[in-house]
């Protein structure tokens, strides 16, 4: 019988793989994994690599390192305290300027305020924001802001001087044009990963708030910010995450002194910035240094974007049930 | 009897008021934060319009005037020194973000196909879209201390060792973003080839990549742009140069570079330069920003 013979019937468009098929396809499985298994190894190569070259300065200076507030190539003496606070204070003050306005844009786009053709293009103008190079805004903060805030600052410091955040006049650069130049990078990151929270909510939950009879902004003070919560504050920690590691125009705004002060108009200094302007003429001994304030730099970012992803793939999963 | 007198209660009970009160505390204080947000959301777009009119500004009148030729192929001027041009840093910038771009997006995509497509719940894809999204967040400068730990040192700075810090960042940014446009391939076009007898690797070739094509490109075109206006990894691996380069394994400049080194000169003639090169950045970075949203776009 011919009717169930498939041997001849069977097109050359469908059929069985062949051997070379077979092989080829086991090759290209091969090299897909290796280049994923890549970003593997190319993590823990960096980690390791930064944490050999900087071995040796860790032996040496331990955890005076962290304490110390000296920098200072011709005696030996390597600490860094200063920068972690500059760091810290520094993106601390981005965050709570970056955050505010990039949780209220967030709000203005998704919750019916404009109409969604010009909320798209809103949208794009704060991607666009995201996407101008921290040297430029380097370049802007030196010639633009640091001479529209000095005005400002000289008249905060004449009348409120015994105020500790005002303590110190803007000579230049300080922490003032660098945390706000922060707050404006900072600003898209906040904002993106807040509309997404926001998008993530069923449109229904926002019916019924209205059905209760709310005004707009019980909706979404009571209701949509409530429930986009750890959404909101996966944003908050990756925008922190981000100002953590800015260099660049913090190299170029912060004024690269060594010292720990609670004034906003002081020059200061952060680790990326340390890097940033030292690395390239240091000697070997100060390379190791750097090494190691790279590796406490590492450890801090670390930490702070692991706990954002965690809290953001904590999200998804509460609002697509994975 | 213990019949409910009805008519008393509604008597005594009037209807609420249900039509919106303009002057009641909550609608007002409705009406302030809604001006609030409008302001917010002004006031945020401030520092991009500012940029881009001093960019117009300070840097247009060099490269939109007479002397636009010397502007993109000239050398940086030296101290007291008219003139000059951005030229070694244009070229230099271009060099190592294909440098950068040959290296991560084959390796970038192929990842992606093994985390998206071939095993997406095994330890490796886990684990290495964990760390991809993780080293999202590690500062750029640190792939500049690593490529200066693990070339530098040996090799000195060299167009090589700019464009493989380039490279380790847009990695990052490829596996994810190419990962997501194949993600989006609905599974019955990918059943209806495995139907007919295709192979994993044909299914990807033949079905997967084609369709994902226009995602793909979308984040490779970000991926390029973010690496165009990177600067700190460039510090100490490409270093700078006056010159154009001859070859990849020596000093290069680049555009970000220049800038931050002429930024802090006390010469008018380089600032205004600097303002040049972050106009002629800022149009690259925007513009493949531009093209990567129109390659993006869906197409219905």
């Amino acid at each position: 019988m011919s009717l169930f013979n498939f041997g001849d019937s069977v097109s050359p468009i469908s059929g069985p793989p062949s051997a070379l098929e077979y092989a080829n396809d086991r090759i290209f499985r091969g090299i897909s994994w290796a280049s994923a298994f890549m970003v593997i190894a190319l993590t823990a190569f960096i980690l390791w690599e930064v944490g050999r070259q900087a071995a040796p300065a860790v032996y040496a200076y331990g955890l005076d390192f962290i304490t110390g507030t000296e920098w200072n190539v011709n005696k030996g003496a390597f600490g860094v305290l200063p920068e972690i606070w500059g760091t810290l204070y520094s993106s601390l003050l981005a965050l709570a300027l970056g955050g505010l306005f990039g949780i209220a844009i967030a709000i203005f786009l998704t919750q019916d305020f404009i109409h969604h053709r010009l909320s798209l293009v809103f949208r794009t103008v704060i991607e666009m924001l995201a996407a101008i190079p921290s040297v430029v805004f380097g370049l802007w903060g030196i010639y633009i802001l640091i001479p529209l805030l000095k005005p400002g600052a000289e008249w905060l410091h004449d009348q409120f001087g015994w105020f500790p955040l005002f303590s110190t006049d803007l000579a230049g650069p300080g922490m003032a044009p660098a945390a706000l130049v922060l707050a404006i990078m900072i600003l898209p990151t906040v904002a993106a990963i807040t509309v997404d929270a926001f998008h993530r909510i069923p449109y229904k939950v926002k019916e019924a708030a209205y059905g209760m009879g709310t005004t707009r902004w019980e909706a979404i003070l009571k209701v949509m910010v409530p429930t986009a919560s750890s959404g909101i504050l996966a944003a908050l920690v990756l925008g922190f995450g981000r100002a953590l590691g800015e260099t660049m125009a913090l190299a170029m705004l912060i004024g690269n002194a060594n010292q720990i002060s609670l004034s906003l108009f002081s020059p200061a200094n952060t680790l990326a910035s340390l890097l940033a302007s030292t690395f390239p003429e240091a000697g070997q001994l100060e390379v190791q240094a750097l090494m190691y304030a790279a590796l406490v730099l590492l450890a801090i970012t670390f930490l702070v974007n692991v706990l954002g992803q965690l809290v953001q793939q904590y999200t998804i999963r509460k609002f697509e049930g994975k | 009897m213990s019949t409910i007198d009805l008519s008393a209660d509604t008597a005594e009970r009037p209807l609420p008021q249900l039509s919106r009160q303009g002057l009641e505390a909550r609608a007002l204080k409705s009406g302030v934060l809604t001006g609030l947000t409008w302001l917010a959301a002004v006031l945020a777009a401030v520092p991009l319009i500012s940029v881009i009119y001093m960019l117009m500004v300070q840097g247009g009148a060099r490269l939109f005037g007479s002397g636009f030729v010397e502007v993109l192929t000239g050398l940086p001027p030296a101290g007291f020194e008219q003139g000059g041009g951005i030229g070694p840093a244009i070229v230099g910038t271009l060099a190592m973000v294909g440098v950068a771009s040959l290296i991560s997006i084959p390796i970038g995509i192929l990842a992606a196909i093994y985390n998206g497509v071939l095993e997406p719940r095994s330890w490796t894809a886990n684990t290495s879209r964990f760390l991809a999204k993780v080293l999202t967040g590690v500062p750029s400068i640190m792939a500049g201390v690593f490529v200066y730990a693990v070339l530098v040192i040996h090799w000195g700075y060299s167009a090589w060792a700019g464009g493989i810090a380039l490279s380790v960042l847009m990695l990052r940014t490829v596996v994810l973003a190419a990962e997501e446009a194949m993600a989006q391939v609905p599974q019955r076009m990918k059943d209806a080839a495995y139907g007919m007898g295709c192979t994993r690797t044909q299914v990807i070739w033949k079905v997967v990549l084609p369709t994902g094509l226009p995602g793909i490109l979308t984040g490779v075109l970000l991926a390029v742009a973010g690496a165009a206006g990177e600067s700190a990894p460039l510090l100490f691996t490409a270093l700078f140069s006056n010159y154009f380069i001859s070859q990849l394994s020596e000093p290069t400049a680049s555009l970000s570079i220049l800038i931050y080194n002429f930024s802090g000169m006390p010469f008018p003639n380089q600032i205004e330069l600097a303002w040049t090169a972050s106009l002629v950045l800022v149009l690259m970075v925007l513009g493949f920003n531009i093209l990567a949203r129109l390659i993006g776009q869906p197409k219905v």
